[in-house]
This record gives structure tokens, C-alpha cells and sequence, in this order.
């Protein structure tokens, strides 16, 4: 499987990370090479210093024959730039990006982009340790499928009926 | 006609100069406060110190009532969210975009954005006409830097022009293989006659190969500078 991760955050480390071990081909871009300092020093992978929202960056690491495309930056645009221009000009297949936003996060869901938001994950999971009920649009990374533009009011955790690794 | 721009530097303040000029509505939504400010002091109170990626800010500003959205920021990532934001939770019939990358023009027109605008586009362009299409192109090199793989463009003054491939005698060693006519390619055959506009790729085989492809195909090369 290849994987491409933009942005070495916490998150993007720590999936780069747990991927490469797992036997994931993986390629983490930041622009920031202080960021791969979150990698530990045997990490299998590949990590490259550039801006991962531009296009000849993305081709040069094999964007359009990667399997997985995460965009896990701290920017919720650079994020949902990255992952459109990775499904739409690169026609990777499973991509996510990371919009921490909730509403924004809302709005490329109904886009029809896959989106995890931190957010609402935290929030759910913090409401239910103080005794609420869950958020079911909380959960995991979420997708809505297109159907010709009209848009499902109820967006489904993503997951089933996926391809899974 | 109301207008939302977003993105209040020089290009969204003179934008929203020239469009109150014009006697339109207009919004500009612009997230740094002393920028917002500096623009108020100037053009009145026409700005919503508010960041327009976001869908409640755009709300507030009145995109569902917007003939346009204009997103003008420096950043193509945001201009291109403010787009699909007005675009698919407002129907604002027409978004405008800055883009900045000229590579990021396909995706944004891809993605539904009505009308790109790239600044870099246009410089380029200008560029571009000064810079003399008379010159063999050099696309790779070959076996290390033996040959070199060049393109060249046959114009209304290039001896080649009306003359057959097999006409033109090469140094051994360097060939015309490729041809690109209008959106076709075609191989280089011993009947093709090349016309104006025509672009073949060549290999050139040293410093020699490129003299005799440039003489051949090209003809006798312009000055490169020719801006006075």
C-alpha cells in the first residue's frame, strides 16, 4: 500500500509511524523539516521537505499511484486543498483530510470529501465521560457518497463497504 | 448589485474601491483587525472583520443574497474554500478566485470556481512575448548528456517550412522522430512536409547536431533580448 501523509505533526507522525511499521509504503511531506523530529530515527519511511498543497510536489512523490492520501496539516484549508487536489487531479482513491472546524468540517462532508474533525471527536468523547449520549456524526472519519450533487442529510461514519488495508 | 469580496489586501481594497465607484453593494470580509480597520477608516464601514472561510462569517455577511463572491486573499487554499463554501451552502451564482499557482487554475475551474483570475498567469504572459520562440527547446538529455532531446517550432521563416523530412540531411546520429500538429501527434515520416506551427522533436547528438537542427528548423535565431 502506498501512503502519502501531508503535514508531520502529532497526528501525521504518529499515522506515518504506525503505517510504515505495518508495512505501508509511506512518504510524510512537511514544510517544516524541525516536524520530522517526531519520527523516530529508524522510521521506514520517507519524509520530504516541501509544500504539500502544490501540485509538481504531489507528482513528484507518486501522488497518483498512492493507495491512501491523508492530509493532516494544522491548516483546515491547506487540508481540504490538498485532499481535493489528491482525488481530483491525482484520482487517489481513499483520501481524508483533517478540518478541525466543525462546520467546516460539515461542509466538505457534504462535498462529498472524507473528513475527520478533532473537534467533535474530542467533544463526543468527553461528553460521553461526563455521562452524555453519543454523537453518532462524531465517530471516525466520515463520508457521504455523491449522488449527482444531491447531497444525503445524514452523513455515515465511513468504514463499511470500504477497502480496507 | 452585491458583491462579497473576501480578502482585504491591495487587491480587495481597490476592488471594493472601484466597485463603490461603480455605485455596487458591497462587503468586504477581512480577518487581520488593524487591516480591517485601515480599510474602514478609508472606505467606511463595508468591512466585517471576520474570516470568509467560514460559513457562519459568510452568513453574516449576506452571501445568500450575493450575485458575487470575490475571494482575492494571497492564499489559493482559502480562495478556493471560500469559493466552494458560497458556491454550495449560498448558490451565489458566481465566484471569482485569485489563484496564484497557475498550476492550481485546472483544479479551481475542476472544482466549479466561475472565474479564475492569476496574476502570475499574466505577468507570465507578458513575459513570455519577449521571450524569442526562436530557439530549439531542451526537453531531457539523453545517455548522459550525449544527446539531448530538443524541440523545435517551424515558423513562416524556417527553411524547413514546405520542405520534406527526408530534404533536411542531419549529422549522423541525430534524428527528427516526433511531430506536433495542432492536437495531434504524428511520427516523422520520409512524406511529411512540415508546415507553420508545427513543433518536432528532435535529437540532437552534441553541439554540431544542435547547430545543423537549429539551421535547419529554425533558421537564422533572433537576438534574445529584444525588450528595449
Amino acid at each position: 500500500m502506498r501512503t502519502v501523509i501531508v503535514g508531520c505533526g502529532r497526528v501525521g507522525a504518529g499515522l506515518a509511524e504506525r503505517l510504515a511499521r505495518e508495512g505501508h509504503d509511506v512518504t510524510v511531506i512537511d514544510t517544516n523539516t524541525e516536524a520530522f523530529s517526531r519520527l523516530e530515527p529508524d522510521f521506514p519511511g520517507q519524509a520530504i521537505r516541501a509544500d504539500g498543497t502544490d501540485e509538481d510536489v504531489l507528482r513528484r512523490v507518486g501522488t497518483d499511484t498512492a493507495d491512501w492520501f491523508f492530509a493532516l496539516t494544522e491548516g483546515d484549508n491547506r487540508n481540504a486543498f490538498a485532499a481535493q487536489m489528491a482525488s481530483e487531479t491525482f484520482g487517489v482513491k481513499n483520501v481524508v483530510a483533517k478540518v478541525n472546524d466543525p462546520v467546516r468540517a460539515e461542509a466538505y462532508t457534504q462535498l462529498g470529501l472524507a473528513t475527520i474533525c478533532r473537534t467533535r471527536l474530542l467533544v463526543d468523547a468527553l461528553g460521553q465521560y461526563a455521562g452524555l449520549a453519543p454523537d453518532k456524526g462524531a465517530s471516525g472519519v466520515r463520508q457521504v457518497e455523491r449522488h449527482h450533487d444531491h447531497l444525503d442529510p445524514e452523513a455515515v461514519p465511513a468504514g463499511a463497504g470500504h477497502p480496507s488495508h | 448589485m452585491y458583491i462579497v469580496v473576501v480578502g482585504g489586501g491591495k487587491v480587495g481594497y481597490y476592488l471594493a474601491k472601484e466597485l463603490l465607484e461603480a455605485g455596487h453593494e458591497l462587503v468586504i470580509l477581512e480577518k487581520n483587525a488593524s487591516r480591517a480597520r485601515q480599510i474602514s477608516d478609508e472606505l467606511g464601514s463595508i468591512v466585517l472583520n471576520r474570516d470568509g472561510c467560514e460559513g457562519k462569517h459568510l452568513a453574516e455577511a449576506g452571501a445568500n443574497r450575493a450575485a458575487i463572491v470575490a475571494a482575492v486573499t494571497g492564499d489559493d487554499e482559502d480562495n478556493l474554500v471560500v469559493c466552494q463554501m458560497a458556491k454550495h451552502h449560498f448558490d451565489v451564482p458566481k465566484t471569482i478566485a485569485r489563484v496564484n499557482n497557475p498550476r492550481n487554475e485546472d483544479l479551481f475551474k475542476h472544482l466549479g470556481v466561475n472565474e479564475i483570475i492569476s496574476p502570475t498567469r499574466m505577468v507570465l504572459a507578458a513575459v513570455e512575448q519577449d521571450i524569442p520562440v526562436h530557439e530549439l527547446l531542451h526537453l531531457a538529455q539523453l545517455k548522459g548528456g550525449e544527446m539531448e532531446l530538443v524541440e523545435a517550432q517551424i515558423t513562416e521563416g524556417s527553411p524547413a517550412l514546405g520542405r520534406k523530412s527526408t530534404d533536411i540531411e542531419l549529422p549522423e546520429g541525430s534524428s527528427l522522430f516526433l511531430l506536433l500538429r495542432g492536437s495531434q501527434v504524428h511520427q516523422v515520416r520520409a512524406d511529411t512536409v512540415f508546415q507553420a506551427g508545427d513543433k518536432v522533436l528532435a535529437v540532437a547528438k552534441g553541439d554540431a547536431g544542435e547547430d545543423v537542427l537549429r539551421r535547419e528548423l529554425i533558421g537564422d535565431v533572433e537576438p534574445a533580448r529584444t525588450a528595449s
